[in-house]
């Protein structure tokens, strides 16, 4: 028997207790996915497939790749936020009077943390980023970002925050504290356990991820532009990816540090957020916030980009009021750091600040008005195909203006005094948030969808899902509203009150609606692969848009553009279908492209190992893994040969096909 | 080829670039850096806040002018200062193309950094010898983690400044290792104005107060 | 949900303030339907002057705001029929994308109904600051001049609140009784972490923090029992973290505190000491007495022996005047005494005082606030049993 001391430091504080050995149902759950997994990892191996996705797909340096493993990150992920969701509907629909639910105290608090954690960061997240590192480059006529290395490391950083965060399912346990952790609760003397660390480390690994990758498409829209792409010829979307990432940039470094000071509190014994020794708790909600409400713009602007491209399209019409529109996204962007008090007036600042706080916020609704405005005006007299995207848009318009409605109803200070930290606000921000954002990338995947594969997304299943998704919102989150104004306040796992549970039970049938939306949109994918052949787009423009991505075959070659575009008007593509522009089909050369690189999946993996090694208190191994962690940053450096020409023969040859393609099927697109 | 895209009219629009200059692999790694760093500036900007919220909270512990030796400042700010200056020389020889002298130059700029370093640690163990560690109190707390963060740069700077001295030895004054050393000399500028910064609001106005 | 015309309309003229721009209240009226559907809502059917004015400004900005929501929503529905694809009738201009005069409205629209607002906000948040005396009782009540507010001192502890009234020199755990239509001033302050004290019938909420003091002035207008809360999640306990609020006329709370004042109980630096433990489902407990300066030891992190008032260190270490009025300011947990943090940063810790970080579903002991009710561990394990009888029952031994 070895000594606890050695134990301990071999191991840390990670004991048997930490693995679910005592718990059948999760066991069961872990054993089924691990054998789920081994049978995975051995159809992999059967068939011969590791190589493919590593060579492929795991290191690969291309923003298309990239982009589309994002959004399969973001799905996953969805998955597991919109159970923890179930849960907390189950839970506050039954627990009523004697009836204490079937989640005890310990395991709610923990759901209702991780909803939060991951919806935000390992969900919107990255949908956002996916979305806008598949289209921008295209968009804007360029071959890949600027740094594409960085780009994979970024996508591995963020997947290493969301291993994290799925490791303290089975092992120990997560936060309990709510998804912003606020100080001192979640400092170490009021959550000495495992739980605060995961959220540090998945937040801080996944968040090098974020800003890295912000640098990157920042960089990549300034400099990578078609010629001619001047700044005012920038597709929206662009627009809003420029500014989102100029908000990235800006602000996450902010959440670095503020949970750098966090994780110091509880690894060395500083005294930044704790209640004494000249601590300030106040401290920590004031810097959290001045990350997280750029953080709400970070998400909503792409999703305004997409409505503008989709709207657009679907309407056959320019965008109206383009420069106000752009000019809308930049007051949004500064406004948005000018606002975070709005989050606790009710932690007694005078009047005057709550009030100037209170009227920034306010004033924000004036560029949003306006783009709701712009939007509408661009369907006016326009030519609306509803395919789905233009349905989630419609969705969108009507869902957003009353989140929009109640969001400034809480910057009104007196109002926000009674409606602060009551399911009011979390109606409000879930129907900024499934009705902004998330509509918003259900409109992008539909939309972009043909784009990366090729066929188009089955309209029945995607109808469907819009459907249950729309009404089960409005029947999960209505009532929430009217709880709200019955006083009733959030994060409570127990209600004496049964005239409440009415509410609740209609909440959990809303909850049910958005899970049959999101089978149907998984259902969708299934049966628009199936039917490939019939859904099969060979134009590279299926929707008949506007914008350079579809000037492309699809999906498009690596290079993206045999050649690069040369853009005279905002709608670059329309204005060259406007204007016959021919195609190139030779002349064509040798094309310089990054080569891929494994180093990002391993520096990721080793980003994992220091993280779950400090959660547990594992010193040695941390250190192990840092160094390591160095030894293959420096040994990457040494690699000068990153880069390759796919040749004149290669390009020609895939151009020639998709000559083929567009002679051969230009009847049926009609284009 | 080109002549394809043009319609009939007056002016012929050009739609594709056919006639493509070569780009430059590294044409945006300097805006990138520089986006990188004003990005670290902000973690920096969070921690002087800090600093500033925290500057008075001594808990009952020791205070500013009773734990700083600025002499000892003095001294450690001419050795950021004096590095500066020598990576200022250490470009200038990678514009003349001389690999030998670039690597000299490197080297005696580590060596500041390292005694930078040095003596940082040195008034750091001080410190927490004498009981003004980070955990004594709020503004110690702050204190630490404002020049320690700078002093964690300054090590990834040096570890950065070795692997660059090793890379010019093999390859030679190529342009990647050119565009290298451009990105180290930001970011080593960058941490000497941050010094300073440090230097005037945590170590002058802390005497001062 | 059926809604009932005819009482939402009741309810409107009940809420509204007269006379103010008529032409908006039918707005208000037409917007009550959809937000309020009843009047049972105790946000929007308040017994307190200041939750009831609270009330009709979400009424009125409400309404402000749907000057503009209803016609976007109109329009959108409108035009996404009018302009489909079918409508071969319907006009189509694809090159049209600008109109100054649009843009115009598009902007100053929003840009009127937000000066509006703005301007309800400047006002409202200054006369219904939480800081600041109440102007009035009602509507059309002043307060009386020599009318001096009940003073009652607020404590969040883990999972229950502590009411202090400095006046009756009594206290209460979580039973807070009211004089109705008399002023109250409430000091507010916690004894770990951050909960907001909120009585939705009454008044908004205010956050409770430790060692940090904030306000709220209110008053209940009507006789009766109401609920109060706390509405910031504080950890394990916190869903049964409310009291009951009784508003009852003057000779009655005069009776009630004198009634308090035979309880069998003193709220002792020792009783407070058990008291501030973790616990949860606490029942209401009334004290006869109170240590005197308690609340403010309480603020200045002091109620152990030995520690250093958090006041007392600001003096020394000179930063701020200890008594200044802490109104609006932010005062800094400046505690000499190493009260709270005696867990060391990971870093500096013995293998040995690792701990461990067990599964969330591993049987635990039972928690252990079921023997030995005061235990600090109760905070990160639900202690699942109502705790009345050993608070209530503390023996000499425990006192000393």
């Amino acid at each position: 028997m070895m000594s606890d001391a050695l134990l301990k430091t071999i191991f840390g504080r990670l004991t048997l207790d930490s693995f679910p050995i005592h718990e059948p149902i999760l066991i069961g759950t872990f054993a089924v996915v691990a054998m789920g997994g081994a049978a995975m990892l051995a159809a992999l191996t059967y068939f011969k497939v590791w190589g493919y996705l590593w060579k492929e797909w795991f290191t690969s340096v291309d923003h298309k790749k990239i982009g589309i493993m994002y959004m399969i990150l973001g799905i996953v992920m969805l998955l597991r936020g919109f159970s923890d969701a179930i849960m907390m509907r189950a839970q506050q629909a039954m627990a009523f009077g004697p009836n204490e639910g079937f989640l005890p105290a310990h395991h709610y608090d923990q759901v209702f943390t991780a909803h939060g954690v991951i919806m935000i960061f390992f969900v919107a997240m990255p949908f956002v980023t996916g979305l806008m590192n598949y289209v921008v480059p295209l968009q804007i006529g360029a071959r890949d970002v600027s740094f594409p290395f960085l780009n994979n490391f970024s996508f591995w950083m963020t997947t290493a925050g969301a291993v994290i965060v799925m490791a303290s399912l089975f092992v120990g346990e997560f936060a309990r504290t709510g998804w912003l952790a606020m100080a001192p609760l979640s400092g170490l003397d009021y959550s000495p356990d495992v739980g605060v660390d995961y959220y540090i480390w998945s937040l801080q690994i996944a968040g090098v991820g974020t800003l890295l990758s912000g640098v990157n498409l920042l960089a990549t829209i300034i400099k990578m532009r078609a010629p001619g792409m001047s700044l005012m010829k920038m597709p929206v979307f662009t627009w809003t990816a420029l500014a989102t990432n100029v908000l990235i940039v800006a602000a996450f470094p902010v959440l670095t540090a503020v949970l750098a000071m966090l994780s110091l509190d509880r690894y060395v014994g500083t005294h930044f957020f704790t209640n004494t020794m000249g601590g300030n708790p106040m401290m920590y909600v004031n810097m959290i916030w001045i990350w997280g409400h750029p953080e709400v713009y970070i998400l909503i602007l792409p999703a305004f980009g997409v409505f503008s491209e989709v709207t657009s399209t679907f309407c056959s019409k320019r965008i109206f009021g383009y420069t106000s529109m752009v000019y809308a996204i930049l007051v949004i962007t500064i406004l948005a750091y000018l606002v975070w008090l709005h989050h606790f007036f009710t932690m007694g600042s005078g009047a005057s600040v709550n009030s100037f706080f209170g009227i920034t916020t306010m004033i924000i609704s004036i560029p949003t008005g306006a783009k709701i405005f712009n939007w509408l005006f661009t369907m006016y007299k326009g030519r609306i195909r509803f395919e789905l995207p233009m349905m989630w848009t419609i969705a969108f318009m009507i869902t957003f203006v009353i989140g929009g409605m109640t969001g400034v109803l809480l910057a009104v200070p007196p109002a926000d005094f009674v409606l602060h930290n009551s399911l009011f606000l979390i109606a409000h921000f879930h129907n900024v948030i499934i009705g902004g954002v998330l509509f918003g990338m259900f409109a992008g995947i539909n939309y972009w969808f043909p784009k990366a594969f090729g066929f188009k997304l089955d309209k029945k299943w995607g109808t469907i899902s819009f459907w249950f998704w729309v009404i089960g919102f409005y029947v999960a989150f209505m009532p929430l509203y009217v709880l709200g104004l019955m006083g009733v306040t959030r994060r409570l796992r127990h209600f004496d009150d049964p005239s409440l549970q009415i509410w609740f039970i209609i909440a959990a049938i809303g909850a049910a609606m958005i899970a049959v939306g999101i089978a149907a949109f998984l259902i969708q994918f299934y049966v628009s692969f199936r039917n490939r052949e019939a859904l099969r787009d060979w134009t590279g423009d299926p929707w008949n848009a506007r914008t350079l991505e579809w000037a492309t075959s699809s999906p498009p070659p690596a290079y993206n553009f045999a050649f690069t575009p040369v853009v005279h008007d905002l709608d670059a593509w329309y204005d060259m279908k406007s204007n016959n522009a021919a195609r190139p089909v030779n002349g064509f050369r040798d094309i310089h492209m990054p080569r891929n690189t494994g180093a990002g999946v391993i520096l990721a993996g080793l980003s994992t190992v220091i993280g779950l090694a400090m959660i547990w208190y594992i010193w040695w191994l941390a250190a192990l893994a840092f160094v390591g962690l160095l030894a293959v940053a420096v040994g990457h450096t040494f690699n000068y040969d990153r880069d390759f020409y796919i040749t004149a023969a290669e390009v020609t040859t895939a151009e020639d096909e998709h000559t083929r393609q567009l002679t051969g099927h230009a009847a049926v697109a009609g284009a | 080829m080109s002549e394809a895209t043009i319609p009939p009219g007056t002016q012929a629009p050009v739609f594709y670039e056919t006639d493509e200059h070569h780009h430059d692999a590294g044409g945006s790694t300097m805006l990138g850096f520089w986006l990188y760093l004003m990005s670290d500036c902000l973690i920096f900007a969070m921690l002087f806040a800090a600093y500033g919220v925290y500057g008075g909270s001594y808990a009952g512990g020791p205070q500013p002018h009773e734990i700083f030796e600025l002499p000892l400042v003095a001294l450690n700010t001419s050795m950021l200062l004096l590095s500066s200056i020598t990576y200022g020389f250490a470009m200038l020889a990678m514009n003349d193309g001389k690999v030998r002298a670039v690597q000299g130059w490197l080297a005696i700029t580590g060596l500041f950094g390292l005694a930078f370093l040095s003596i940082e640690l040195y008034e750091f163990s001080t410190l927490i010898q004498e009981g003004a560690g980070p955990q004594r109190s709020a503004f110690l707390s702050s204190f630490f983690t404002l020049v320690g963060t700078h002093g964690l740069h300054v090590t990834f700077g040096i570890i950065w400044l070795v692997t660059l001295m090793v890379q010019v030895g093999r390859k030679g004054l190529i342009a990647a290792n050119q565009r290298r050393l451009q990105c180290l000399s930001l970011f080593w500028h960058f941490l000497d104005v941050i010094w300073i910064g440090v230097f005037t609001f945590v170590y002058l106005l802390g005497v001062l107060r | 949900m059926v809604m009932r015309t005819p009482s939402l309309l009741a309810c409107a003229r009940r809420t509204a303030a007269p006379r103010v721009m008529r032409a908006l209240r039918t707005t208000a009226v037409l917007a009550a339907p959809a937000l309020l559907g009843g009047c049972d809502w105790v946000v929007m059917n308040p017994s307190g002057d200041v939750a009831r004015q609270q009330a009709n400004l979400i009424l009125w900005s409400t309404g402000l705001m749907l000057l503009i929501i209803v016609p976007v929503i109109v329009l959108t529905l409108l035009f996404a029929w009018k302009f489909r694809h079918t409508n071969e009738d319907a006009e189509y201009q694809p090159d049209w994308d600008h109109s100054t005069g649009l843009e115009l409205i598009i902007w100053s629209a929003p840009l009127m109904i937000v000066i509006a607002l703005g301007a309800m906000t400047w006002i409202s948040t200054h006369a219904l600051d939480p800081y600041r005396p109440l102007g009035r009782i009602a509507p059309g009540q002043r307060v009386a001049k020599n009318g001096k507010p009940l003073e009652i001192q607020v404590v969040s502890l883990d999972w229950k609140w502590l009411f202090i009234y400095p006046e009756q020199g009594v206290a209460t755990v979580n039973e807070l009784v009211l004089p109705t239509n008399r002023q109250v001033q409430f000091r507010i302050t916690s004894s770990s972490v951050m909960n907001t004290f909120y009585v939705p019938a009454m008044a908004g909420m205010i956050y409770s923090m430790p060692g940090m003091e904030t306000r709220l002035h209110a008053v209940l207008n009507k006789p009766g029992r109401f609920e109060g809360q706390s509405a910031n999640y504080s950890g394990a306990g916190f869903s049964y973290m409310h009291f009951t609020v009784d508003s009852v006329d003057d000779a009655a709370f005069a009776k009630w505190a004198s009634e308090a004042r035979s309880a069998q109980q003193r709220l002792d630096m020792p009783t407070y000491a058990q008291l501030e433990k973790p616990s949860e489902k606490v029942p209401a407990i009334r004290y006869a007495a109170v240590q005197p300066q308690l609340f403010d030891r309480i603020v200045g992190m002091c109620t152990k022996p030995g520690e250093t008032c958090m006041q007392a260190t600001m003096m020394k270490d000179g930063a701020m005047d200890p008594h200044r009025d802490s109104g609006h300011g932010m005062t800094v947990n400046d505690s000499g005494h190493m009260r709270g943090s005696e867990s060391k940063g990971a870093l500096q810790k013995e293998p040995e005082e690792k701990g461990s970080s067990p599964h969330r579903n591993a049987p635990r002991a039972p928690a252990p606030g079921s023997s030995k009710p005061g235990n600090a561990d109760n905070r990160s394990m639900t202690a699942a049993d109502p705790l009345p009888a050993p608070i209530t029952g503390l023996t000499a031994a425990d006192r000393s």
